[in-house]
This record gives C-alpha cells, sequence and structure tokens, in this order.
C-alpha cells in the first residue's frame, strides 16, 4: 500500500506541473463543445462525432443534467466525465437534503473544480482528462450563469465559451459575434459558433436549451436542421449583399 | 395517536393523514404535512417519530431524486418502495455508533404507466406489503374496519373519497384523542397532489 501514496503530479524545474498540460492536450483532442449565455436562455451545444453504423447513438448522451436547475457538457475523456458527473449529481442531492435549498452554479462548479483540484495533488492518481461547461438558473435570482473548469482546477465565469477541438477558432467567433441575446437567437448563436468547426447537419450536433421555467431540453435533430438551414439562408444573403454592390461598379 | 391510511382506486391511489404535530399533552401544530411528494408520481405518507420521520423520508426522496438523474427515467414504484424497505432493514440491525432503527412507519403509493396505481405498506421494522388498502396507528382499528366494509375494487374517486370520508367520520367519533384535521392526497396518470384537507378546527 505504501507503493501507492507518491504524488505524480509533481513541479517541473521551471514550474510546470505536466500531468495538468498534458490533461489539457487531451480536453484540446475531445470533441468541441460550447455554451452561450443569453439573457433568458442558456445553449450547451456539443460535436458529435460520427457514430458507427452499428452502435445505437441514443445511449450517447453528452450533455448531462446535474439537478433541475443545472446542466454540465464536457470535452475531453468522457471516462473521466462519468465519475466527476456522477460525483456532482450525488453533491446537488446532498446540498437539497443537508441544507433544504438547491444547489447555485457556482458552488457546484467549485465543487467539480475543487474534485479536479484535489486529483491534481494526491498520491498515486492522475488528473481528470476532462474540461466542463457547467450551466444553469441561480435558484432565487432566477440569473442564468456559465462557467468553465479545466483540469487544473481552475474556474471562472463566461458570457460565451468553448471548449475541445478548435476550440480557439469557436472562441474567436463568440468574441467576434457576441451580443446580449435571447431565446432563438442565443440557440442560433451557439450553433453558428459549432459550425465554424463541425460539418453542417444536424446529426453533427447535439444542442441542449436551459430555460428558468422548462429546465433543460434537448433539441431534436430536425429541429436543428431547420436552424441550420436558417443559418445558412442567412450567410448566403449576407454573401449576396456583398458581391451586389461590386457589380454596380462595374 | 397518529393516523395514516390509504387505498387504491380505479387508475388512482390515495393516502390520508391526520396533521397534528404532537409532543406529550401539547399539540406544536395541527397542519403537520406527512404526506411527502416523493417525485412527480409518487407520495409517501409516514407516521412515526417526527425527527426520525422527516430525516428518513427526505433522505428517501433525495435517492429517489439521484437515481432519476443518474439514469434519466424514475424509478418505479415498487423499485421505490424495495429501495425504501431495504433502507429500514439496514438501520433495524445497526445498533452502532449512534445509528438505531427508524421508528417511521410508511405507505407509498404511486402511479406507474404499465403497472397503474399500486400502494405499499411499509413498517418501521421493514415488513413490506403490496396492498390495495392499508393503515398505521390506533386509527388503522377504526379505518381499515371502516374500508374492510366499504372497499370494492376499482373504486371512482368519489366513491373513495366518500370512503375516506367515512374512516375519518369513525376516527373522530371513536378515538378518544382523535386528531382533529386530516390531509388527502392522491396520485394518478398525471401526478401526485394534494386532493382535500379535512379541517374540524381551525389550524394552530
Amino acid at each position: 500500500m505504501a507503493r501507492y501514496d507518491r504524488a505524480i503530479t509533481v513541479f517541473s524545474p521551471d514550474g510546470h506541473l505536466f500531468q495538468v498540460e498534458y490533461a489539457l492536450e487531451a480536453v484540446r483532442k475531445g470533441n468541441a463543445a460550447v455554451g452561450v449565455r443569453g439573457t433568458d436562455t442558456i445553449v450547451l451545444g456539443v460535436e458529435k462525432k460520427a457514430t458507427p453504423k452499428l452502435q445505437d447513438s441514443r445511449t450517447m448522451k453528452k450533455i448531462a443534467s446535474l439537478d433541475r436547475h443545472i446542466a454540465l457538457a464536457c470535452a475531453g475523456l468522457k471516462a473521466d466525465a462519468r465519475v466527476l458527473i456522477n460525483r456532482a449529481r450525488i453533491e446537488c442531492q446532498s446540498h437539497r437534503l443537508t441544507l433544504e435549498d438547491p444547489v447555485t452554479v457556482e458552488y457546484i462548479t467549485r465543487y467539480i473544480a475543487g474534485l479536479q483540484q484535489k486529483y491534481t495533488q494526491s498520491g498515486g492518481v492522475r488528473p481528470f482528462g476532462l474540461s466542463t461547461l457547467i450551466v444553469g438558473f441561480d435558484p432565487y435570482t432566477g440569473t442564468p450563469s456559465l462557467y468553465q473548469t479545466d483540469p487544473s482546477g481552475t474556474f471562472s465565469a463566461w458570457k460565451a465559451n468553448a471548449t475541445g477541438r478548435n476550440s480557439n477558432s469557436m472562441r474567436e467567433f463568440l468574441e467576434k459575434n457576441y451580443k446580449d441575446t435571447s431565446g432563438q437567437e442565443t440557440i442560433k448563436l451557439a450553433i453558428r459558433a459549432l459550425l465554424e468547426v463541425v460539418e453542417s447537419g444536424g446529426k453533427n450536433i447535439e444542442i441542449a436549451v436551459m430555460t428558468k421555467e422548462d429546465g433543460l431540453r434537448q433539441l431534436e435533430e430536425s429541429e436543428i436542421d431547420l436552424i441550420v438551414a436558417e443559418i445558412e439562408a442567412e450567410k448566403a444573403a449576407a454573401e449576396a449583399a456583398k458581391k451586389a454592390p461590386s457589380k454596380e461598379d462595374t | 395517536m397518529e393516523c395514516v391510511f390509504g387505498l387504491v382506486g380505479d387508475g388512482f391511489a390515495l393516502i390520508a393523514a391526520d396533521s397534528s404535530a404532537v409532543n406529550s399533552i401539547l399539540v406544536h401544530k395541527s397542519n403537520e404535512d406527512k404526506i411527502m411528494v416523493l417525485d412527480s408520481h409518487k407520495l409517501l405518507g409516514a407516521s412515526g417519530e417526527a425527527g426520525d420521520r422527516a430525516q428518513f423520508t427526505e433522505y428517501i426522496q433525495k435517492n429517489v431524486h439521484l437515481y432519476q438523474f443518474r439514469n434519466g427515467i424514475p424509478l418505479t414504484t415498487a423499485a421505490a418502495a424495495n429501495f425504501t424497505r431495504g433502507e429500514l432493514a439496514t438501520a433495524l440491525r445497526k445498533f452502532c455508533f449512534g445509528q438505531s432503527p427508524y421508528f417511521v412507519n410508511i405507505l407509498l403509493a404511486g402511479y406507474d404507466k404499465e403497472v397503474g396505481p399500486s400502494l405499499y405498506y411499509i413498517d418501521y421494522i421493514a415488513t413490506l406489503h403490496k396492498l390495495d388498502k392499508g393503515a398505521f396507528g390506533y386509527g388503522s382499528y377504526f379505518s381499515l374496519s371502516m374500508m374492510d366494509r366499504h372497499y370494492r375494487n376499482g373504486m371512482s374517486l368519489e366513491q373513495a373519497i366518500d370512503l375516506v370520508d367515512k374512516c375519518i367520520i369513525e376516527i373522530r367519533s371513536r378515538l378518544v384523542v382523535a386528531p382533529p384535521n386530516f390531509v388527502i392526497k392522491i396520485v394518478d396518470q398525471n401526478g401526485a397532489r394534494e386532493y382535500s384537507r379535512r379541517e374540524s378546527i381551525p389550524s394552530v
């Protein structure tokens, strides 16, 4: 037993925790995930990599419900995600039991980030290989929140963020195009960000929408296809508008 | 002197419980809700030691919710009843580290799409019975007898409420320290909800 209490995550001479950085690499290889916070709606989107023909894709849900008012999407090692999500779900109910109050988004984010940090400073364990996007509404004030955690255990709140594959491109897109949105506009913004890096089409994207009244709702493939079609039409119209004035010049 | 009783009707199950919280000769309050809504389609009526009642039923409720979040679907009524019985059974033989058996008697009513309405009788020493009608407490001497006389399979809601009222009248007139007020809750395909209250004195 004494053999298993040596730390694996130790400092390098120039102050790096390489195991944590390698974990971030694993995140960078994971599927793209995006979260956008609107005024009354929060949207989580995840890239759905091509499913093998024989696999039942319904069993692989990428966006998890932690409680009635909190949802989580992640990028990275899915097996590690299962463990973290399970612990978070237990903590949500435990909080309700002992404090007669639902958790706030910040509380559960702090809890998950705390868990991820613990595994960078314990013997015989490796860090969790995933970053999470946590969304929800504050149970009392009703304000929407979006938080992100990473393998080092840091967390912060965001208006919109992306993680996983090509997250830099998505984040750039969001920085350029973010504005306060609500309802359908928020969903569109999230899908547009995902479409920057994912092949277009409802079967490659999984979208979940959270509202204060109705909680989390997964969009059907047909609904996503409709919105994608709208976005493509808008893009085409914008392209045409750009080309038309230059035609008149000649 | 706590009275909890319940029965299964046509497409619904109901539980009636008295609403008095008593400590020796003092009535703390007479609008105590002893029937917990376990989830969208389950009711848990509990009687017994007040602290144990709150502690145990809340514990069961949160575990039922956890199952739903973990698995994406709710527990069946039968599964919830067996889980509850299992927790009582485990605590029964644990007389150590400050844990003693829970002194709570439970009637669990639920509605499942495939099975319809069902009622489970779980007493504090982990007896489990699936029943059409059940009752706990001194009031059971009267309510069970009334139900034995008047209950039929597949009663309508009006007939069932009439039977519940008959039981409440018996309890009020024949039980020496009868609780004055009752709560009636039902569960059917539309969910679990409070149906009505029976108040003979304004609640304190």
